[in-house]
């Protein structure tokens, strides 16, 4: 009970804090994948009185990932209107190239415009649709999203910080006394530390894997799984071997910085 | 005979206004037993204080062991707080380590075996009546009985220098008897120093014995 009782506080707010960390990695990861997808949803036209190489297009900017002419055939579908044969061949041939272009990601409106820019660079290009409208609305849409996950980042970052001051004030009480007594007796500071850095890591290791368990079962939860389904996002909500290092990693850190703080501020009482 | 404290012109004070000890001159020779008297706030603990480097002096010199305290090193403070063993009024045990574990503290420090360190540990229980206690935390004990442990842990190593500040102060009579007792076999036995500070020197004490009063900042020895 009395073990028990000197590693629950640091548990729990380890756990809190690697709990933050994994929802962030997580809505991160929701948005990149958010992002991509709007990313392939997302094409310029850009219309060239004559025919272009892909290469030609494709060297004007990095954003431009892919070019695919667009086939005349459509227009003149639309158009057929008892034109012969000929005449439709003839049509073919005087009217312009369109050529879609998709990108390699989903670019910000300063992007769209200087794209736009070297496009028009190139002689024979005479228009170009781009959407901006509905970029701009879906742009901004994605701007704030980002910014209430930058807050969030924030408010975890100040949570997390008033938590370990708070652990660091309860530690500080609970080991000074203890190192004091051993420094009196002549212990060096690795040996008076020791107790300190084995609760913190074993604290750090019952946290890491208490949210390792608590995501692993999250992420194969029906309920969570649906969620994403129905946003069409398909991510990995928890990667066992990546996200498993990070939070272990982090909580590690975190409690040895705690430790080596109170080994810094540490004051022989007497 | 070997000087184990050696005293030259030593001031003490916490601040720089107040000096608890004026420029003392003096010697304690190795194996003596000492007591260190003087009304409240005369500087007795100050002066202990500063024989285990938990002071350091502001003017003159101090040798403990061998080692100068004034600008000492941890490290070699350190050596030095290993051949001392120190009994406080308030006892300073660690409260959440077993008795056991306590009077182990020393040993561990020292870098004593683990077989050598349980015999010595099971020894001094005994010696201290409190071999069935040996699982129990301090406050789970008596006064009497921590000041006991805490009288355990201070002969643990054998030290060669012991100091106690007022170790019966609160104490029932069985329990100072006990620790006037540990601390006579120590004196006697093991050649160690001892210095105590109190207010009161026990009258039935089979040890000679010499004893320093503080006054106004001076340590003077009384014949």
């Amino acid at each position: 009970m009395k073990s028990f009782k000197n590693h629950f506080s640091l548990v729990i707010a380890l756990v809190s804090i690697l709990f933050s960390i994994q929802i962030f990695i997580v809505v991160d990861r929701t948005m990149e994948a958010y992002k991509q997808n709007l990313a392939n949803n997302y094409s310029i036209i850009i219309i060239s009185q004559k025919k272009l190489q892909d290469k030609e297009i494709v060297e004007v900017s990095d954003l431009i990932d892919s070019v695919n002419e667009l086939s005349a055939d459509n227009v003149i579908e639309r158009l057929n209107s008892g034109i012969t044969e000929k005449n439709k061949e003839l049509l073919k041939l005087t009217l312009p190239k369109f050529y879609k272009l998709t990108l390699t990601q989903y670019p910000s409106p300063n992007q769209i415009q200087k794209l736009r820019e070297n496009l028009l660079k190139i002689k024979s290009v005479k228009k170009i649709e781009d959407f901006s409208h509905n970029h701009d609305t879906t742009y901004k849409l994605l701007l704030l999203f980002k910014t209430v996950v930058f807050v969030f980042a924030i408010v975890v970052f100040i949570v997390t910080t008033l938590l370990i001051f708070k652990e660091l004030r309860i530690w500080q009480f609970k080991h000074n006394e203890r190192m004091s007594i051993m420094a009196l007796f002549g212990a060096p500071i690795w040996l008076r530390s020791a107790v300190l850095f084995r609760l913190a890591i074993v604290d750090a290791i019952i946290a890491g894997i208490i949210t390792f368990g608590l995501f692993v079962y999250i992420s194969s939860a029906p309920l969570v799984q649906e969620q994403f389904k129905n946003l069409s996002i398909n991510i990995v909500i928890f990667d066992v071997v990546d996200d498993a290092t990070t939070l272990f990693g982090a909580s590690m850190t975190l409690s040895i910085i705690l430790a080596l703080m109170i080994v810094i501020g540490h004051k022989e009482e007497v | 005979m070997d000087k184990v404290i050696m005293a030259q012109d030593l001031s003490l004070s916490y601040s720089n206004d107040e000096t608890i000890i004026n420029k003392a001159n003096f010697s304690i020779d190795s194996g003596s037993f000492i007591f260190i008297t003087g009304a409240s706030g005369s500087g007795k603990s100050t002066l202990l204080k500063s024989l285990y480097g938990s002071l350091k002096p502001k003017q003159g010199s101090l040798i403990v062991g061998g080692v100068e305290l004034r600008g000492v090193t941890t490290s070699k403070l350190n050596f030095l707080r290993r051949h001392i063993g120190i009994v406080f009024q308030d006892y300073k045990l660690v409260k959440e380590w077993t008795i056991e574990k306590n009077i182990m503290l020393p040993l561990i420090i020292n870098g004593y075996e683990k077989g050598v360190t349980q015999n010595q540990v099971d020894s001094l229980l005994k010696h201290v009546r409190l071999k069935h206690q040996s699982g129990k935390y301090p406050l789970e004990l008596s006064g009497g009985e921590q000041q006991r442990v805490a009288m355990a842990r201070a002969l643990a190593h054998n030290p060669i220098l012991i100091l106690a500040d007022e170790p019966t102060g609160n104490l029932d009579d069985y329990s100072s008897q006990l620790i006037w007792n540990l601390l006579e076999g120590a004196n006697e036995q093991l050649n160690t120093t001892v210095i105590v500070v109190t207010h009161n020197i026990p009258r039935n004490l089979n040890v000679d014995y010499k004893h320093f009063n503080i006054e106004y900042g001076s340590i003077n020895e009384v014949i």
